[in-house]
């Protein structure tokens, strides 16, 4: 693995640690010796080519695939704690006939009280004060196959900020997203990492925004192959050697 | 039963002298909110042809039941039934083949063995008859208790497991990201569905089945925009059809079945037309 010049201190600052991760589905290794710290309060961006282990890396820190290695959480004051995770999915599009408004979905997801006798006042409270974090109160009655991209992107985005959590994780969380929609997201990332104080990892395969928003970038291909900051990363040998014979561009 | 004769002997409705009537329509009014509640998750869960499978295999275990010589070939029907929907959900869990494929897989097996069972030494089919068409008029008290069991059971489920329910249909990863056990909610329902299209083959029959537990969801989705509309208007759908079916049936001399199958498709005409109004 080549190291770039990314020699911040790891002690205190350090809110994810993931060394020598190996992740093996059946007999294929999906990913092998990974290593990669976030640091609080950090927008750690994820890039590389399909297959290439992103998600499983992601589905690996939130402990739904087994893994060998260490991951490893610690929070300022109180380490090696398991932290709140928030998890925005990479999403399919809803059927647009579905009839499940976005108030249902958040009740479907954190009330037990069934959906179908409808939302107690209490509860549509909640989602309205869920739902503002991302400037979205708007969205509470529409049904969630008929929302855009971004619009979707923000919804689950709220879900995951509820309750707030130490490290917000999203998958893909700009596909399927215009241009405007997608500036008007990473603002909002970025506007939420500061209000809150959390640490976001992210994938995309979205490079041009990487250099306005992200902290660090880590080019995964089965292994951690480069990181560093946007600007090294983007210029490294290895990023050009993985998607210029992908056949990828910026 | 007597209790709920005397009842019906109060309302001026000549129909409803009929024991049979009465018979008829108090498993109506047990099964629509059944059908009703059931076909909400079908429709979201996109498994019409699985439940139409479902009832493929109870025929099979009915037909399994009758060459055993049991005298309640239902009880084989609802054990074949869960078997049958637990193996599909176990296949599909480990298979790569689309869900359509394997439902039509299973489909074509059970029907295939149903025949087979049912004409085994040179056995007559036409005993099974009734269980094709089905005919609720002669539906026994004993299998109206059971449906409002059944019924009893289901709506206690849906309190606890609607939302996880919808929520795995909709967006599986949400649903495991949130800590929700996707396959064992996903396997408890098809279990739900199992016994309740079992429990309906003799009185709404094998061959129109299925539009019962599409039908009311189908027309529901139309007009509805949340969770608690979808629910509601099924429900009610499926009451409408099934008063008004018994109804047509009992003037026209038709089966029930197919009167209350239709009345839901011109239920679903309408709300088409309607769906644009509703944004």
């Amino acid at each position: 693995m080549k190291e770039l010049s990314h020699d911040r201190d790891c002690g205190q600052s350090c809110c994810l640690r993931v060394e020598k991760l190996s992740v093996k589905i059946g007999n294929d290794e999906i990913l092998k010796n990974a290593e990669l710290h976030v640091h609080c309060g950090e927008l750690a961006a994820l890039i590389g080519p399909n297959g290439a282990g992103k998600s499983t890396l992601l589905k690996a820190i939130l402990g739904q695939r087994d893994y060998t290695g260490v991951i490893a959480f610690s929070q300022p004051g109180q380490r090696s704690k398991k932290p709140r995770i928030g998890y925005v999915p990479q999403s399919p599009s809803f059927d647009p006939s579905e009839p499940i408004s976005v108030a249902d979905l958040f009740a479907c997801c954190m009330s037990r009280r069934p959906a179908f006798l409808g939302l107690s006042k209490s509860m549509r409270q909640t989602v309205k004060t869920c739902l503002q974090r991302v400037h979205g109160e708007d969205l509470i009655d529409k049904r969630v196959g008929t929302l855009s991209g971004g619009e979707l992107q923000r919804v689950l985005l709220a879900l995951a900020l509820e309750p707030i959590p130490n490290i917000l994780i999203l998958d893909e969380p700009l596909s399927g997203v215009d241009v405007e929609g997608m500036n008007a997201l990473m603002d909002m990332l970025d506007e939420i990492r500061k209000t809150y104080d959390l640490s976001i990892l992210m994938t995309t395969h979205d490079f041009s925004m990487l250099p306005r928003y992200a902290d660090q970038v880590a080019l995964i291909d089965h292994t951690v192959v480069c990181k560093g900051t946007p600007q090294e990363v983007l210029s490294s040998e290895a990023f050009r050697r993985t998607f210029h014979m992908q056949g990828g561009s910026l | 039963m007597s209790i709920w004769y005397s009842l019906l002997d109060l309302l001026p409705v000549e129909m409803l002298r009929w024991d049979f009537m009465k018979n008829a329509l108090l498993a109506l009014l047990l099964m629509a909110p059944l059908f009703g509640i059931l076909s909400t998750m079908i429709v979201t869960g996109r498994m019409s042809f699985f439940s139409d499978a479902l009832g493929h295999s109870a025929f099979t275990g009915i037909a399994i039941g009758c060459i055993a010589g049991m005298s309640m070939p239902l009880g084989a029907a609802v054990l074949f039934s869960l078997a049958f929907s637990l193996l599909f959900s176990f296949v599909r869990s480990r298979s790569s083949q689309s869900a359509d494929t394997l439902i039509g897989v299973f489909s074509s097996t059970a029907v295939a063995l149903g025949i087979f069972v049912a004409t085994l030494g040179g056995g007559s089919f036409t005993k099974y008859n009734r269980y094709l068409i089905g005919d609720v008029l002669s539906i026994s008290p004993m299998e109206i208790g059971m449906l409002a069991l059944v019924l009893v059971f289901v709506l206690v489920f849906w309190f606890f497991y609607a939302n996880r329910l919808t929520l795995s249909a909709v967006h599986p990863q949400l649903a495991s990201s949130r800590g929700i056990p996707v396959g064992l909610s996903q396997t408890l329902f098809t279990a739900a569905i199992a016994v309740v299209v079992t429990l309906s083959i003799s009185s709404m029959g094998l061959l129109i089945l299925n539009s019962l537990l599409v039908l009311p969801a189908a027309a529901s989705r139309n007009v509805a925009r949340n969770i608690k509309q979808y629910t509601l208007f099924s429900v009610l759908f499926a009451l409408l059809a099934g008063i008004g079916g018994l109804t047509v049936s009992y003037y026209l001399g038709c089966s029930a079945g197919a009167a209350i199958s239709l009345l839901l498709a011109a239920i679903f005409a309408v709300t088409f037309c309607l769906r644009k109004r509703v944004g």
